[in-house]
C-alpha cells in the first residue's frame, strides 16, 4: 500500500480536511433528516470514506469530470456540487439538482463537471469511457474519474470499460473504493484477488492500492494517475482500502449483522478526519475555524432546502425528451 | 412547388448516404461498432472509413455493454454517436446503457443533460440464421419512455428518418430490416429528411387498412396488389415510428375503411401490433366493423431450416389470407 510522502503543502491538506468535514456534516445532516422523515427516498451515506472523495477531487481541474455511485454524496461535494440544491434534491424539492426526480442516488451537477451518480452498479464505467473518448477527441487535456466499489469490480461493465480505455488510451481514472462489503457480501468472498488494483494488469494499465483513510495518500496516487491520463497514456486503476462507518443503508446497523464490533472499532480508530488532524497537528483553534465555516454552509443549505417548494404535478411529465 | 428530382437507390444505399451526409454536415457525428471500419462488411457503412478516417468510423471490440455505455457518455459530453449494433439480437448485451441510462438520464438528472445517440439495429429473419440472429425486438423498446423507436420500410424513409434521427437531441433506436437492404426505391435528391412521429399512407384504398411495420409494410404492399386482383381495395399505412406512434394517422385510415389488419415480423404476444390495436380501438372503436386482425411471427423461436422458418415468420400470403378471413 502506498503511503503519502510529505511534499504536500499544509494549505492543500487543510483544503482537503475542509472538504472531508463538509462531506461528513452534510451526510450526518442527511441521515438525521432521513430519520426525521424529511428525505424522499433512500440515502446511502459514505461516512468513513471521505478521504477518497477529497483526495481524488483535489487532484482534478474544474473542467474534469467525475461519475459516481449510489453512495455518491462525498464525491459530489468534493467536486464542487452545490450543497443547497443537493440537499433540496434529497428533500424532494423542485429546486433540487434533478428537480426532485433523481433523488440521492442520481445527484448530478453537470455545471461542475459532475456527470451523475449512477445507481445501477457498474453502469458508470462505460459512460466514463465515453466521456473520456469525448475529451480525447476535444484535445483539451480533460480527464474523467469514475468511482466504484469492490462489488462493481466484479461486474462485466468494469472489465469492458477498462479494456476500451486501454486500447484507445482514454483519459480515465478508475477509482475503486474497497469498503470491504457489497451490501453484506465481503470482498474476500466475492473477489478473486486480495488487492483489486492488480486487475489493472489484465489491461496493461498502472494499478495501485492506497490507504483510503489517509487523504494525503489518496491525493498523491490520484495526482499521478490524473497526470498519466492527461499525458495521453490511458487509464489507471487505484484501489483505496476503506470502510463505511454506517450500514449499507438505513436497513442495516453499523455492526452486528455482517460486520463485527471489533472490526468496526478497528476502522473507526482510523477515521480519516482524525488521521488528517494528526498529520497536520491541528490546533483546537484551527479545528474550530473549519467547523464554523462548514456549519455556516450546512445552515445555508438547510435554509434553502427547507424553504424550497415541492414540485408542481406538471414536473412529472417534463424533461423526458429534449 | 418545384418538382423534386428522384433517384432510385437501395435501402442500404439510402442508409449509407444518410451517414455520409450527416457526418459531412456535423463533425460531432461519429460511427462506432463491430467491423464498421471495413467497407466490405456492410453496404450500409461502405466507404465511410475511407472518407472520414478511423477516429470517426471506429471499430470496437466485441463489447456491446462497454461501447454502448461509452456512446451514452460521449453523447452526454457533446458528441452525436451513431452505433452500429450489427444485429438487434446483440443489443440484449447492451440493454442497461440504453434502457436504464440513455433513455432516463435527461429525466433523472432534471434536464441537465441530453443524449443525442442513434443506435442502428439491423434485424429480422428469412436468412436461415436461427433463433438468436433473426429476431425483431422493437416491441421491447416501446416500453422504455425517453427512447425514440424508428422502423423505416423503404429507401426514402430510411434515408430521411436516419438523417432526422442523427439531428434529434434524444436517444433513438433506428431499426433496419435486413430483408429490405436490397430493396430499391425512389429517394428525393438533396437534403432529404422525414419527420419523426408521422405515419405515411403507402397505398391508398377504401376497403381495408393494412398497417405494416418495417419489413411487413413491404409485404402489405405486395398483399394489397394480390387483394386488388380479388377485387379488394386495400390501403397500406406505415407508422414509420413507433415511439412516438402516430395513432391519429393510423386511426384516420381505419375510420375510412372500417377494417384493420396489423402485420409485424416480431412475435405476436406483447408485440407492436398489440399496442397499435389497443390504441386504435381507443381512438376509433366505433368505426371498426370487425375485430382487428394481427399477423406476426409465431410465439416460438425462429428456426434455421427454410421450411420451418417460413412456418414461423409472417409473409405476404399470410397477410392475404388473414385479410380475406377478416373481410368474410
Amino acid at each position: 500500500m502506498a503511503r503519502a510522502t510529505s511534499r504536500l503543502t499544509r494549505k492543500r491538506m487543510h483544503e482537503m480536511y475542509r472538504a472531508m468535514l463538509r462531506i461528513r456534516r452534510f451526510e450526518e445532516t442527511a441521515d438525521d433528516f432521513y430519520m426525521a422523515g424529511k428525505v424522499v427516498g433512500g440515502v446511502h451515506v459514505s461516512i468513513g470514506q471521505e478521504a477518497c472523495s477529497a483526495g481524488v477531487c483535489a487532484a482534478l481541474r474544474e473542467d474534469d469530470a467525475v461519475l459516481t455511485t449510489h453512495r455518491g454524496h462525498g464525491h459530489s461535494i468534493a467536486k464542487g456540487t452545490r450543497l443547497p440544491e443537493m440537499l433540496a434534491e434529497l428533500m424532494g424539492k423542485v429546486t433540487g439538482l434533478c428537480r426532485s426526480k433523481g433523488g440521492s442516488m442520481h445527484i448530478a451537477d453537470v455545471s461542475k463537471g459532475h456527470y451523475g451518480a449512477h445507481s445501477i452498479v457498474g453502469a458508470n464505467m462505460p459512460m466514463a469511457a465515453g466521456i473520456g473518448l469525448a475529451y480525447q477527441l476535444e484535445g483539451k487535456g480533460q480527464v474523467a474519474v469514475v468511482f466504484f466499489g469492490d462489488g462493481a469490480s466484479n461486474n462485466g461493465a468494469f472489465h469492458e470499460a477498462m479494456n476500451l480505455c486501454a486500447i484507445w488510451k482514454l483519459p480515465v481514472v478508475f477509482f475503486c473504493e474497497n469498503n470491504q462489503y457489497a451490501v453484506s457480501v465481503p470482498a474476500e468472498y466475492s473477489t478473486s484477488v486480495d488487492d483489486i488494483s492488480v486487475r489493472s494488469k489484465g489491461y496493461d494499465a498502472p494499478g495501485l492500492t492506497v490507504d483510503g483513510m489517509d487523504v494525503a495518500a489518496v491525493y498523491e496516487a490520484s495526482q499521478e494517475a490524473v497526470a498519466h491520463a492527461r499525458r495521453g497514456l490511458g487509464p489507471s486503476l487505484i484501489e483505496a482500502k476503506t470502510y463505511r462507518f454506517f450500514g449499507h443503508s438505513r436497513g442495516d446497523p453499523h455492526y452486528g449483522m455482517y460486520r463485527t464490533k471489533e472490526e468496526w472499532e478497528g476502522w473507526k480508530e482510523r477515521d480519516p478526519l482524525i488521521v488528517c488532524e494528526k498529520m497536520l497537528k491541528m490546533t483546537a483553534k484551527q479545528k474550530k475555524a473549519h467547523a464554523e465555516a462548514v456549519e455556516a454552509e450546512i445552515k445555508e443549505a438547510i435554509e434553502f432546502a427547507e424553504n424550497s417548494p415541492e414540485p408542481e404535478e406538471s414536473v412529472a411529465l417534463e424533461d423526458i425528451f429534449a | 412547388m418545384p418538382e423534386t428530382k428522384m433517384r432510385t437507390i437501395s435501402y442500404a444505399q439510402a442508409i449509407n448516404e444518410a451517414l455520409h451526409e450527416e457526418m459531412e454536415r456535423d463533425e460531432k457525428v461519429f460511427l462506432m461498432g463491430e467491423d464498421v471500419a471495413l467497407s466490405a462488411i456492410s453496404p450500409a457503412t461502405a466507404g465511410l472509413g475511407e472518407r472520414f478516417g478511423h477516429e470517426r468510423v471506429r471499430n470496437t471490440p466485441i463489447s456491446e455493454l462497454g461501447f454502448t455505455g461509452a456512446a451514452v457518455g460521449a453523447a452526454m459530453a457533446g458528441y452525436r454517436p451513431v452505433l452500429d449494433m450489427r444485429r438487434i439480437d446483440f443489443m440484449m448485451l447492451a440493454i442497461d446503457p440504453i434502457a436504464n441510462q440513455a433513455a432516463k438520464l435527461r429525466y433523472m438528472l432534471g434536464g441537465q443533460v441530453s443524449v443525442p445517440l442513434v443506435v442502428r439495429a439491423p434485424e429480422g429473419g428469412g436468412s436461415q440464421n436461427g433463433p438468436t440472429h433473426s429476431q425483431c425486438l422493437e416491441a421491447w423498446f416501446i416500453q422504455v419512455p425517453g427512447l425514440r423507436v424508428i422502423v423505416p420500410s423503404d429507401p426514402a424513409d430510411a434515408k430521411g428518418l436516419l438523417k432526422s434521427a442523427i439531428r434529434e437531441d434524444n436517444p433513438v433506436l433506428f431499426v433496419e430490416y435486413r430483408a429490405l437492404y436490397s430493396l430499391e426505391g425512389p429517394v428525393p435528391d438533396g437534403d432529404h429528411t422525414e419527420p419523426i412521429g408521422k405515419a405515411a399512407v403507402k397505398r391508398e384504398g377504401a376497403d381495408i387498412t393494412l398497417i405494416g411495420i418495417g419489413s411487413q409494410a413491404r409485404n402489405c404492399l405486395e398483399a394489397a396488389e394480390l387483394l386488388a386482383g380479388e377485387g379488394v381495395d386495400a390501403e397500406v399505412v406505415d407508422p414509420r415510428t413507433i415511439n412516438p406512434l402516430d395513432i391519429e394517422g393510423l386511426a384516420a385510415s381505419v375510420r375510412k375503411t372500417g377494417f384493420c389488419l396489423i402485420a409485424e415480423e416480431g412475435h405476436k404476444s406483447g408485440g407492436v401490433g398489440a399496442e397499435i390495436a389497443a390504441s386504435i380501438q381507443e381512438a376509433a372503436f366505433g368505426a371498426l366493423e370487425a375485430p382487428i386482425a394481427r399477423v406476426a411471427a409465431l410465439d416460438v423461436p425462429v428456426p434455421v431450416h427454410t421450411k420451418l422458418e417460413a412456418i414461423v415468420l409472417p409473409s405476404t400470403e399470410k397477410i392475404v389470407a388473414a385479410a380475406n378471413n377478416l373481410l368474410s
